[in-house]
């Protein structure tokens, strides 16, 4: 069946692959924003090691879709993957650099003789959590502000501007878009570990941290759906081929694709409500809503950035050089075989889920924590 | 189609490249094969019962955890590294290299993410069986990472399976098996895993035989390094055998990393084998200098080696750079020439595409695909720049082969005396199996530099010198990446190794 398809068929069907693990590591910065918790949170040490195993058991699950993501891109838009990481070269190895502390630092805070000291560790964390996650926000800006680039009859991308990539953290659409996330990260976070943790008083503060953050997300996430609203965009016309600068771009693709707007209102509707339930009810459950709302909002935004013939990484410099889902993918060909391999998806998926919860059927003590040499 | 070429900032992206990558390969053979040791002696604790096996396994399992992670941290970028240093690269070949990585991440990344956790934090938490089945799935997981990772550097050793696209100005694939199933791919992953797990064996024959000297944990001791004397040795022979399988193949897939492995200037029949020697490092490729200062020579066995034949023809730097008729070996200079051809070619077509002048494009075209298998050569100034660092994987390659040899022999002197029970009467020869713990990672070290540095100056066998596949960016950008870097790297190995260290005195009965 899948060998059947035609190429459209196939680099819409690649965005929306793209666009579900985008919005599963959405989803799984839980991880980076519980980093970020506790800073704040926790009243003694031990209430903080409680919060850092629980996040360290998921941490790398975040980390590979992280990775997937990127391999996905590749395999997939080879134009974006060169285009972006090539040009926009600074603010990615910026990312980057948090998730490489990241990913020593659970293991390393606590063990005996570690170089750095736990203080050192514990910072890095909260790096990964605020700055990275700040950055991958201001770099999935540009998906809708664009960038300066241009590409020549080779697809050779040359990026214009000096700070080739990190000028996307100074505009206030891609500044508002990073905090979005970070609060957005944050709330997951609060709510990720209301459900996991047994400690009244801990989880008692959680619950009403992801309510508190939720309040700080608005305001951003206010500005950039106004801002969505009002801006031009970047659209591939058809008949030519060509990109054009279209009013109101994406206020004319949630016209033209309802299924799109209800999608983005009602993951928005469900996080509120995820952190109305923590807030208002005994409930500790309410990250399973949150959390398929955040992954219903972000497929919105993605398919709002790549769908109905819009540039879903355009240039500001040069129109032309805007690429869409169709002129950066990879060849028929591969597409095909790519769409092969997607169909393990969903046996990975359901494994992680089992995983998940033989692990997690009961919830994680202090005293599980003390007792387990193995404890981060 | 390339503007001007900053070779410096090239030469900064090969170093950082070559970095990240060696960093990477320190903690990844650990990785491919303590995930199985770790995996062997829970099996035994399984089947046994005993806790004096799973307290092994635990002890095992938390250097296992140490290493892991920094293994992820250095991995990452370079999964990244490919957009951010070789952006032209990942155009130019994104539509076939993009695949493996992908796969790997969807197959085996996240097998080893989710079953880690469980073999970690899962003791008390799933049952005995699924425990010791969510090891196994780490250390499948770990090897499946390899096997793609390994399919992608194979493909850029000996392209396979692709066309060019003159349209997108890109190779696009057009058969994914055989880019899987090519031998210079397959030769890759057996060799690479193997040492690994060669390299894993040693890790612990070492560690225990540190104890062993130290009169510590002495059945703890013995019990490790009997499982890892018998992967050890099983891995070492495959060891040695892939490896001349894959020597065998690179003599026809990259003749000219063959001749610069052997310092082979004048390509011969019957060609000896090197056993011993210094390269001159005056010689030139051309020049009537003596290639070597001194050698130890074993008459017939390269020909034997690289063409299964004791008097088959092995073609030297010479033929290959210069041409050699007789042989029937077309040289650089040539593949430069209708290189240079096929460039123009391909400009004159897409000139003639945008102006819409469909006759001259199509007339163009046919011009180019005469020329196009050399379009790599194209790119390069002088026959000579197709000449690969020779001293460098000359010795490179001598010291892998000696310490693959030395290993073999050290596992077997080790299987014997623990037999007789006299392994802690030798002193000497624990400390051999001490030094050994170091001495793997040297030779895996230089395996690396022999298949990297004798590619050069192509990024792609044949097809995409580095100097094309580079990123636009001027050379202090990444100047500053590699310091960056070092720095980082760096501080975190120094921590790695003193956190575990730290967890080796403590021992096992730290648990
Ligand atoms: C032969 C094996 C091998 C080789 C040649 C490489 N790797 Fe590797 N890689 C592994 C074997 C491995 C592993 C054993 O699977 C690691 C090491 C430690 C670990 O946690 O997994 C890993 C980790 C690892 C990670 C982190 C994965 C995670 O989230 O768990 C990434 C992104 C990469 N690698 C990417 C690369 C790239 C782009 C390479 C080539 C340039 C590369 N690796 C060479
Ligand atoms: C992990 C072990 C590896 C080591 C130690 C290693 C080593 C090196 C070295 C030393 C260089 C620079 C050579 C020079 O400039 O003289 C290099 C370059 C490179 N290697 Fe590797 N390599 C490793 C794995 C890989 C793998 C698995 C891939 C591909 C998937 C790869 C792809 C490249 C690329 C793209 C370059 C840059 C272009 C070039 O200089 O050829 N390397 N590597
Ligand atoms: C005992 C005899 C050995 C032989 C004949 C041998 C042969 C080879 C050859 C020919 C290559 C280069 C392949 C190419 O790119 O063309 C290679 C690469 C390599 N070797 Fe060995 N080797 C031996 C032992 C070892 C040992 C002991 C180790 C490490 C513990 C090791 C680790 C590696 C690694 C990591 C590579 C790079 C990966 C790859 O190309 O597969 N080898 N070996």
């Amino acid at each position: 069946m899948i060998g059947s398809l035609d190429w459209s068929t196939l680099q819409q069907l690649w965005w929306l692959i793209v666009s579900v693990v985008g919005a599963l590591f959405v989803f799984l910065t839980f991880v980076q924003g519980g980093q970020t918790l506790l800073l704040t949170l926790p009243e003694n040490e031990n209430e903080k090691n409680l919060m850092v195993n629980s996040l360290g058991r998921k941490w790398e699950l975040t980390f590979t879709t992280l990775v997937l993501f990127g391999g996905a891109f590749y395999a997939s838009f080879p134009l974006f993957y060169a285009t972006s990481f090539g040009g926009a070269y600074w603010v990615w190895l910026a990312i980057l650099f948090t998730f490489i502390i990241q990913a020593v630092s659970f293991e390393y805070r606590r063990k005996p003789n570690n170089f750095l000291g736990q203080k050192t560790y514990d910072i890095f964390l909260f790096i990964n959590g605020s700055v990275g996650i700040l950055l991958i926000g201001a770099a999935v800006g540009t998906f809708f502000s664009g960038s300066n680039f241009t590409l020549n009859d080779y697809n050779l991308v040359k990026w214009l501007h000096p700070l080739r990539g990190l000028e996307a953290a100074f505009s206030l659409f891609n500044l508002s878009f990073g905090l979005f996330l970070v609060f957005l990260a944050r709330t997951l976070g609060a709510l990720y570990l209301a459900n996991n943790l047994e400690h009244a008083s801990l989880v008692d503060r959680l619950k009403k941290s992801a309510f508190n953050n939720l309040l700080c997300l608005l305001p951003f996430l206010l500005y950039v759906l106004i801002s969505l609203v009002l801006m031009d965009g970047y659209a591939l016309d058809p008949a030519t081929g060509s990109v054009v600068v279209e009013g109101s771009k994406y206020l004319n693709n949630l016209l033209q694709m309802p299924l799109n707007l209800i999608l983005l209102l009602a993951g928005l509707v469900l996080v509120v409500l995820g952190v109305a339930m923590n807030r208002f009810t005994a409930s500790v459950r309410g990250i399973w809503p949150a959390g398929l709302g955040t992954v219903l909002t972000c497929l919105a935004v993605f398919f709002l950035a790549g769908y109905n013939n819009t540039s879903f990484y355009p240039s500001k410099a040069d129109v032309a050089s805007s690429l869409t889902i169709y002129n950066a993918s990879s060849s028929h060909y591969t597409l095909t075989m790519m769409s092969y391999v997607a169909l393990t998806v969903p046996f990975v998926l359901a494994y992680i889920a089992y995983v998940w919860r033989q692990m997690d059927s009961k919830k994680l003590t202090v005293e599980e924590v003390t007792a387990d040499g193995k404890s981060y | 189609m390339i503007e001007q070429i900053d070779i410096s900032m090239v030469n900064w992206a090969r170093a950082t490249f070559a970095l990240t990558a060696m960093y990477h390969w320190i903690f990844v053979p650990l990785t491919l094969g303590l995930s199985f040791l770790c995996a062997f002696f829970e099996s035994i604790y399984v089947r046994t019962g005993n806790e004096q096996w799973k307290k092994l396994t635990k002890f095992w399992m938390t250097l296992f955890g140490i290493n892991f992670a920094i293994g992820v941290a250095t991995g990452i970028i370079l999964e990244f590294e490919f957009g951010t240093n070789w952006s032209n690269y990942s155009w130019m070949v994104g539509d076939i290299f993009g695949a493996p990585l992908a796969i790997e991440g969807i197959l085996a990344f996240f097998l080893e993410a989710t079953f880690f956790a469980v073999m970690f934090f899962g003791w008390n938490r799933v049952s005995k069986k699924f425990h010791l089945f969510s090891t196994w799935m780490v250390a499948i997981g770990s090897n499946l990472s390899a096997l793609w990772i390994l399919v992608a550097n194979g493909w850029m050793q000996n392209p396979v399976g692709m066309k060019f696209n003159p349209d997108t100005a890109r190779f696009e694939m057009q058969d994914l098996w055989s880019v899987i199933s090519s031998p210079v791919a397959i030769g890759h992953f057996v060799h690479a895993t193997s040492s690994g797990f060669l390299l894993a064996s040693l890790f612990v024959v070492g560690i225990s035989s540190w104890y062993l000297l130290k009169k510590r944990h002495i059945q703890f001791a013995k019990r490790s390094i009997a499982v890892a004397c018998i992967f050890g040795l099983l891995s070492s022979v495959f060891v040695a055998f892939s490896g001349d399988e894959h020597a065998y193949i690179t003599a026809s897939t990259q003749p000219m990393k063959l001749a610069a492995m052997e310092a082979l200037y004048d390509g011969q029949t019957s060609a000896g084998l090197v056993a011993f020697g210094i390269p001159n490092p005056s010689k030139e490729p051309g020049d009537d200098q003596d290639a070597f200062a001194l050698k130890v020579e074993v008459p017939g066995v390269l020909s034997i080696l690289a063409t299964r034949s004791m008097d088959g023809f092995v073609p030297g730097i010479n033929d290959l750079v210069y041409g050699n008729a007789e042989q029937n070996v077309v040289g650089v200079d040539e593949k430069i020439r209708r290189g240079k051809i096929a460039i123009e070619k391909l400009a004159e077509y897409k000139g003639a595409k945008k102006a819409g002048n469909e006759g001259v494009a199509t007339v163009a075209l046919a011009g180019f695909d005469q020329h196009r298998d050399f379009l790599g050569y194209g790119f390069l100034n002088s026959s000579e720049e197709a000449v690969p660092p020779v001293s460098l994987t000359f010795y490179a390659f001598r010291i892998m082969v000696a310490l693959g040899t030395f290993f073999i022999l050290l596992f077997l002197v080790y299987i014997y005396l623990l037999r007789k029970d006299q392994l802690e009467e030798k002193p000497l020869i624990l400390k051999l199996g001490f030094i050994s713990l170091f001495l793997s990672w040297i030779a895996s070290q230089a395996g690396w530099v022999v298949s990297e540095v004798g590619r050069q100056p192509c990024a792609i066998q044949d097809m995409l010198p580095v100097t094309v596949a580079r990123s636009n960016l001027d050379s202090g950008s990444v100047a500053v990446t590699f310091f960056l870097f070092l720095i980082l790297f760096t501080a975190l190995l120094i921590a790695e190794l003193k956190i575990m260290t730290k967890q080796i005195s403590i021992g096992p009965e730290g648990e």
